[in-house]
């Protein structure tokens, strides 16, 4: 069946998706990495992208935080502004080196309501104490970031998103490079958070993680694969039509047309195609 | 001598060293916090680059109105300006990297500069613009580096922990729909509006000096911003101070003085510096039991 099925079968039981992809293309250079994608993620769930490298899992999560503008289709985040949602992106661009120390490392998850030039209140402060120990940092406030592990220095930014206390989470590869112990406390923190109903997507690498810890699942290889019921998503055949995708693209692609016909769920043909829109 | 022969009377004598003094403290305590995050953000390199930048704007202004402070500092801001806002602009709208975009603007306005300067100034007034005079330091001029000085450390306080956020987390901010791009420019600015004060004191050249090497030292000693940036502060002044007094004494050019006195701080730095120093790596350490 088609991934078209899944996508009406998901909206059939999420009707109010805490945030929806309606035909959503993302493009770089025109060739599409994320090519008309549509469904909603369960509210207060935990849902898993997966997918092959290239799929554009790292950017559909930028998509969703508004730091990239959709080429095509929209992201309908149902009146949330993109700093109510918490982001956790890949290392990389973090300056791990930088004189900060843990607690106003910790502090800047206060940004909503510290912004440029607020004060820090007294509450923000214990907050954050409580903040990292939950993460099993307790006393490291004083400590600067260039003194930790790489997994300490992930419980940290964990403390951080804990005191942006937002009700989306987005996680992208949270657990790359940990240790099992860190991995673990971490999986314990993303739980409680679904105890207290808020809705996190992450991406993610590891299926068995993905298949005891995160009840949904988006398979992602370009196009939707599936989406749904992790159980039903990662299904040998899924995998495998999602490990079909052409990682590279192709110079030569023809304009997309899909949605040229009227028809905006023709079948994908021809999934790296240029786009013109 | 006494000491009070040595480290005093010099300012207590002349009006041109206490005027000297002055301006080198106001430029010490704006030029100092700047470098500091110039080092932190990895832009070590693009102060050199922007002291470069300003010189055709000087120059133009040199030859336009002869030696005026005023209309130098006016033609280096705007010179500095455009350099900062064309890369940046660029940066954002082109593939290319900020730092490429910083070398190609400030090669084409250096070369520019020196072009003016060759076909309708004189050597010497090159070496002039390029090395400056902090003994002509007068009342107008004081009166510019101080009201710089201020500016400079107001806009840090207002935007420091934008600038925190934006140098150690730039995608935290950015998701957060803080524009970083605005600390960032305004930050530019401030170092574009340093140099300007720094090159009639110390010339295009060492204007940078009192930027980087107490900055470069600072990291050495402190583990956090706020204490590295008192480390940078106080070597910043205390190489105005010294460095003024080693000019006086040894019959020899400010600004090289200034910067070598700094100089001689980061060496002294990079052997003792508590964080990091040559000497405590030398000496090892005996590990703690947890």
């Amino acid at each position: 069946m088609s991934h078209h099925h899944d996508h009406r079968h998901d909206h059939a039981h999420h009707p109010a998706g805490a945030i929806r992809l309606s035909n959503l293309t993302l493009t770089y250079h025109r060739h599409p990495v994320v090519h008309h994608v549509s469904g909603s993620f369960a509210q207060g769930e935990l849902t898993a992208i997966v997918g092959p490298n290239g799929a554009g899992k790292s950017t559909l999560l930028k998509a969703m935080m508004g730091l990239m503008k959709p080429n095509h289709g929209k992201v309908e985040r149902h009146g949330l502004a993109p700093r109510e949602i918490a982001y956790l992106p890949q290392q990389a661009a973090i300056d791990r080196d930088f004189p900060l120390s843990v607690q106003d490392a910790v502090l800047l998850g206060d940004w909503r309501n510290s912004g440029w030039f607020g004060r820090i209140s007294r509450s923000a402060r214990q907050r954050a104490d409580a903040a990292l120990e939950r993460v099993g940092m307790a006393g490291f406030g004083g400590r600067p970031v260039d003194e930790l592990s790489a997994g300490q220095f992930q419980r940290v930014l964990f403390a951080r998103l804990l005191l942006q206390d937002a009700q989306l989470i987005l996680l992208d590869e949270p657990f790359t490079a940990l240790d099992a112990k860190t991995t673990a406390d971490l999986l314990a923190v993303i739980a409680g958070w679904r105890r207290e109903g808020r809705t996190v997507v992450a991406v993610l690498h590891d299926y068995e993680q993905v298949r005891s810890h995160f009840p949904q699942t988006l398979l992602l290889a370009k196009e939707c694969i599936a989406w749904g019921p992790t159980t039903e998503v990662l299904t040998p055949a899924n995998l495998a039509r999602a490990n079909g995708m052409p990682q590279n693209w192709d110079d030569d692609a023809p304009v997309c047309h899909r949605d040229d016909t009227g028809a905006p769920t023709t079948p994908p043909a021809h999934d790296h195609t240029l786009h013109s829109h | 001598m006494t000491p009070y022969e040595i480290l005093w009377q010099p300012f207590a004598d002349f009006a041109f060293m206490r005027h000297a003094l002055v301006g080198c403290l106001a430029l010490a305590l704006g030029c100092a916090p700047i470098g500091l995050f110039l080092v932190l953000r990895r832009m070590s390199l693009m102060g050199d680059a922007m002291s470069h930048a300003i010189l055709p704007g000087a120059a133009i202004a040199f030859i336009a109105y002869g030696l005026s402070l005023t209309a130098m500092s006016i033609g280096g801001l705007i010179a500095g300006l455009v350099v900062v806002l064309a890369a940046g602009m660029v940066t954002r709208a082109t593939q290319l990297k900020e730092d490429a975009n910083f070398a190609a603007f400030y090669l084409v306005s250096l070369a520019s500069g020196v072009l003016l300067v060759s076909k309708w100034g004189s050597n010497v007034d090159l070496m002039h613009i390029l090395f400056g005079t902090v003994l002509a330091v007068d009342a107008a001029a004081l009166v510019f580096l101080a009201a710089v000085a201020t500016t400079t450390l107001v806009v840090l306080a207002l935007f420091y922990r934008a600038l925190v956020v934006e140098s150690f987390d730039p995608e935290f901010l950015q998701s957060m729909g803080g524009r970083g791009a605005w600390a960032h420019f305004a930050f530019l600015i401030l170092v574009v509006l340093n140099l300007v004060a720094g090159f009639q004191a110390l010339g295009t050249l060492m204007a940078v000096g009192l930027m980087m090497l107490p900055a470069a030292s600072a990291r050495l000693w402190a583990k956090e911003l706020p204490a590295m940036l008192c480390v940078a502060l106080g070597i910043a002044l205390v190489s105005g101070y010294v460095g003024l007094l080693i000019s006086y004494h040894g019959d020899l050019p400010s600004g090289p003085s200034i910067i070598l006195t700094a100089g001689l701080a980061y060496f002294g730095s990079l052997a003792l510096g508590r964080r990091g120093g040559l000497l405590w790596r030398w000496l090892g350490h005996e590990h703690l039991e947890a």
